[in-house]
């Protein structure tokens, strides 16, 4: 019996583009359904009640939430092809602990940069470099965070490359300047063709934040 | 405690090192340098930080049975979610009620965290399928994660003078709560409701910077 598989996500979305990559880089055949935030559909709510948030991955029926949590169901059913976690549990308990760093960490740090102003802004700007820069740390000299080849942290951080222009802008710095290692690492996983079809265009992205902020 | 309950299980041999409230060892900030906090595993040198993450190490390398994660993937996905939530939302919002000083505070606190007990009082019943645990015959991830937040539950209804576990409300979640604390592998890993009265008194005081009462 063929497998049925729905996504509930919104284009901007960078937790549901992580799950986006992972469906991608497993060859998973998938419908698409596109949430419009300010009138949730009934489907959401009923497979997400909880939360009610976005992403949400319907298999077969059942219901899949959180990102982090899609993409790991993601890798242990389909895991014949790309493995997404490295094998030995350390490994994976690496790759747990910094995918989570980048959840707890990287989203509420670049939220600030457009939501607040004068001392918090700055704020809120020491704390995306303290931030960017324990990351640049721990990718050191890799060509990526999984190692020689892209994998979970990758997933999980290189969502946010579509929104540097967002961060950029309202922030007014450039992430380039402090963070070298970060920029290159995120144009190397760009030319993953999984990656590139996913990530939306970053003007796109800071249109729909002005939009959202009603400007 | 909740690596200590999952290295019981697997009976594993490890050397437990307590650390001192409000001051931390060379070890630990060597160990876990971007948080700085407990607990930490160390394992042949190398450090595991985060309660969950440590929990599914144990037992993906120490594979043999008994399994505290599912085996299902979708199992094991519900599994990551209730644990997720008692983390991110639940125990915050207990904690929030546990320090709030003045009743009105503490009536608008309550909500949350009895609505929280609910959903997982709902959980519980799906996830163990009539069986004793969340995690069905032995204990799993829930059971650990959820489990593990006993001992605050406990201080919470006496501190804040509420009753969170119901008989009436949530009568799956007494019974799992009883057959939990008295598992061999929870049992002298819990520390005692008074205990951690009196350690939440520190806390407390602490945060507001008034000295301790004896």
């Amino acid at each position: 019996m063929a497998d049925e598989v729905v996504l509930l996500d919104l284009w901007a979305s960078m937790f549901g583009m992580r799950v986006r990559i992972a469906l991608a880089e497993k060859g998973i055949k998938y419908e698409y359904k596109e949430e419009d935030l300010k009138n949730k559909s009934p489907l959401l709510l009923q497979m997400n009640p909880i939360h009610k948030k976005i992403p949400v991955l319907i298999h077969n029926g059942k219901p899949v939430c959180e990102s982090l949590i899609i993409v790991q169901y993601i890798d242990e059913v389909w895991k014949d092809k790309s493995p997404l976690l490295p094998s030995h549990p350390y490994q994976r308990a690496q790759a747990r602990f910094w995918a989570d760093f980048v959840d707890k960490k990287v989203y509420d740090v670049s939220r600030k940069l457009w939501t607040t102003k004068g001392e918090e802004k700055e704020a809120a700007k020491k704390e995306f470099f303290e931030t960017y820069k324990i990351l640049e740390g721990e990718l050191g000299d890799k060509p990526y965070f999984g190692g020689e080849t892209f994998g979970y942290v990758d997933l999980a951080f290189v969502t946010f490359y579509s929104w540097f222009y967002v961060v950029e802008t309202f922030g007014e710095f450039s992430i380039e300047a402090e963070c070298p290692k970060i920029i290159a690492w995120a144009k190397r996983c760009l030319q993953k063709e999984t990656v590139a079809k996913t990530l939306p265009d970053q003007k796109k992205v800071y249109e729909f934040i002005r939009q959202m902020r009603g400007e | 405690m909740r690596p200590w309950i999952a290295l019981n299980i697997k009976s594993v041999n490890y050397e437990f090192l307590e650390e001192t409230f409000g001051s931390k060892s060379q070890l630990l900030l060597q160990s876990n340098p971007v948080h700085k906090k407990i607990p930490v595993l160390i394992h042949v040198d190398k450090p595991i930080p985060e309660s969950l993450i440590i929990v599914q190490y144990i037992d993906e390398l120490w594979s043999s049975s008994p399994s505290i994660l599912a085996s299902d993937p979708y199992d094991h996905a519900i599994e990551r979610f209730w644990a997720a939530y008692t983390d991110e939302k639940w125990f915050p919002a207990l904690r929030g009620l546990r320090v709030a000083q003045e009743d009105e505070e503490r009536k608008a606190l309550k909500g949350p965290v009895i609505e929280g007990i609910v959903l997982l009082e709902e959980a519980f019943g799906k996830c163990s399928k009539g069986k004793a645990f969340f995690g069905g015959d032995q204990i799993g991830l829930i059971d650990i994660a959820f489990g593990c937040c006993l001992g605050w539950l406990k201080v919470t209804e006496k501190l804040s003078r509420v009753k969170l576990l119901d008989e009436e409300k949530t009568p799956g979640l007494v019974k799992w709560a009883e057959r939990f604390c008295a598992d061999g592998a929870v049992k002298g890993v819990m520390p005692e409701t008074e205990k951690l009265v009196e350690f939440s008194k520190v806390l407390l005081a602490k945060l507001s910077g008034a000295p301790t009462k004896k």
